[in-house]
């Protein structure tokens, strides 16, 4: 089960904005999803370790150098940002 | 020019014995696609310029004698949340409505070195979230075997495409299904390979530990030809791994293969003409020599609810990058500080089911409650993954059915979240686990497809699609 309150709460985390009769909805919706979930709490995880590399797997590491990408690939990213101002993105004030 | 049914070899063959030209192949498929996609809408964008003169570049290869490679000239679809450059590539969303990607993807990079023809992009769940294609922000993909009926997700546009021979194959991706369970609907041939076998970068990430691009293909010699040009390691995706010669070769030939077939995997609220069809191809194995036991998954009915945590988990980390300030939708003129922009443009931008999914990420993730959903998922994961280690040692490959049902009608369960979940109770666990799996066809039901599941351990992509047309050739 999930609160009113709380779903507001999670929505603000997440930065969506939500109605209010979208609020109620997603109550509903999200407290179903995890009363289906809670059978999880059945299972005994006492004696599994995370830590332990998995199939194959393994840290990857390379080299921390920068490639610069082609002017034509920067100008293309510019083009896609909403606002810019000489190649900059340009951002509203955060206060 | 008759489309039906060619597959790439058959294109291949067609091209270079002058049968066609590439220019006349891609205008037939541009011209079904205009006549056939308004009933079955799999495509979101088309790319037609482009196409006719990639292709046209191919007949000037051909016409000076070169020899082209197998996949020259042969016009495909991309499902349209991996980035080919230039093209609109939206994830079926309205936050990246007006995106034009600015590079490939790697599989793309690849597929065109090999001389591809990309005729368009096709429909998905928005964001790759969903089993039928309902949840695409422009509309419904409708399944060419009924179009009553969806053709599954969340690659359902890649599906209906190839079935529709609206192109000669596309490509997909599977997070918790989405290749296979359409695959299945629509009656077409689809693989999701080892996770790490193919890069995933120019992929739009939903969730990254268990996303996985494939081929969506007409038979299993189109998958392999497919499969063997994008997998491979990639400096751009650290996860890809490129294995050495690992398919053992126990069970390679039908008579010394020992199939599993897990009884977690026959259960009450499977259509029971879904169980027939699967023990009936399984039976065909049996009777060409393979040996058939069976086999316990003890943690299967946990896998869905852990991939609901896990999935959500991770796509509310990577769907914060749309924000309203990057790229795509922007609500900046509306709003009246930076946190207004990011609650208005995405809440705006993401629809109904991206932003259940967020929200459900986001409260697993929070504080009081990671350890009690995200820790104790990801070692439930672990203890799904040790189930198939364990069982691998007896057994081959393991069968079982894709999905419960066959292809339901439209509208039938967008209602119920929950209900649209339980479609990919037979597909998760091998996200979970990270192994290769295949849905080729098995055979109808009232003239819908019906896909046969055959999973393999892992990088043993070779082995399964061996397997799968050992039934398909009718070898046994």
């Amino acid at each position: 089960m999930i609160s009113e309150k709380e779903v507001r709460h999670v929505a603000l985390l997440a930065r969506l904005g939500l109605a209010s009769e979208e609020i109620k909805k997603m109550e509903k919706d999200i407290s179903s999803i995890l009363d289906y979930i809670e059978k999880l709490k059945e299972v005994d995880i006492s004696k599994v370790i995370l830590d332990e590399a998995g199939v194959g797997s393994q840290n990857v590491m390379r080299e921390d150098n920068p490639v610069p990408a082609p002017k034509e690939r920067v100008k293309k990213l510019v083009e896609l940002m909403p606002e810019q101002k000489n190649g900059y993105l340009k951002v509203k004030q955060v206060f | 020019m008759e489309l039906q049914g060619i597959t790439i070899e058959g294109a291949h063959k067609g091209l270079k014995d002058k049968d066609f030209s590439a220019v006349e192949l891609t205008q037939a498929y541009l011209a079904r696609i205009k006549e056939q996609d308004k009933k079955v809408h799999a495509f979101l964008s088309l790319n037609g310029e482009a196409a006719l003169s990639q292709a046209a570049g191919i007949d000037k290869e051909l016409s000076a004698g070169r020899d082209i490679s197998v996949l020259a000239g042969i016009p495909m679809a991309v499902k349209d949340n991996i980035l080919v450059e230039g093209t609109k590539t939206t994830a079926a969303s309205k936050i990246l409505e007006n995106y034009v990607a600015p590079y490939d993807a790697t599989c793309i990079t690849r597929l065109k070195d090999q001389g591809i023809i990309i005729l368009g992009k096709t429909n998905l769940d928005e964001f790759a979230m969903g089993s039928s294609t309902e949840n695409s922000a422009f509309g419904p993909t409708r399944n060419p075997n009924d179009l009553e009926r969806v053709p599954g997700g969340s690659s359902g546009g890649s599906a209906a495409a190839v079935k529709g021979d609206l192109c000669a194959f596309a490509l997909g991706s599977d997070t918790g299904g989405s290749i296979r369970q359409p695959a299945s609907f629509c009656g077409v041939v689809g693989l999701k390979p080892t996770y790490g076998a193919v890069s995933r970068y120019g992929l739009i990430a939903f969730a990254s530990s268990l996303d996985q691009i494939g081929p969506i293909t007409r038979n299993i010699q189109d998958c392999r030809i497919v499969f063997d040009i994008i997998r491979g390691k990639d400096s751009k995706d650290s996860t890809s791994f490129e294995p050495g010669s690992l398919n053992s070769s126990k069970g390679k030939t039908v008579k010394d293969l020992v199939i599993g077939v897990p009884k977690e995997y026959f259960i009450k609220g499977t259509d029971q003409k879904v169980i027939d069809l699967v023990e009936k191809a399984i039976e065909r194995y049996q009777k060409g020599g393979a040996a058939v036991k069976e086999i316990s998954l003890p943690h299967t009915e946990y896998a869905l609810p852990c991939y609901y945590i896990i999935a959500p988990s991770e796509a509310s980390a990577n769907l914060a990058r749309f924000d309203g300030i990057k790229y795509g939708l922007s609500r900046r003129e509306e709003a009246v500080d930076l946190l207004d922009v990011y609650l208005k443009s995405r809440g705006e931008g993401f629809g109904p089911e991206v932003r259940r999914r967020i929200m459900l990420g986001t409260y697993a993730l929070s504080s009081g409650y990671y350890e009690a959903y995200y820790v104790r998922s990801k070692k439930i994961k672990k203890l799904i993954e040790q189930d198939f280690n364990k069982v691998f040692k007896e057994v081959d490959v393991i069968m079982s059915p894709v999905c419960p049902t066959t292809a339901f009608k439209l509208g039938e369960r967008v209602e119920d979240p929950l209900q649209m979940y339980l479609s990919d109770v037979f597909t998760v666990s091998v996200n979970l686990a990270g192994l290769p799996a295949i849905s080729f066809p098995c055979g109808e039901i009232e003239g819908l497809p019906v896909g046969l599941q055959i999973i393999g351990k892992h990088w043993e992509e070779n082995k399964i699609l061996k397997v799968a047309e050992a039934f398909e050739k009718g070898v046994i």
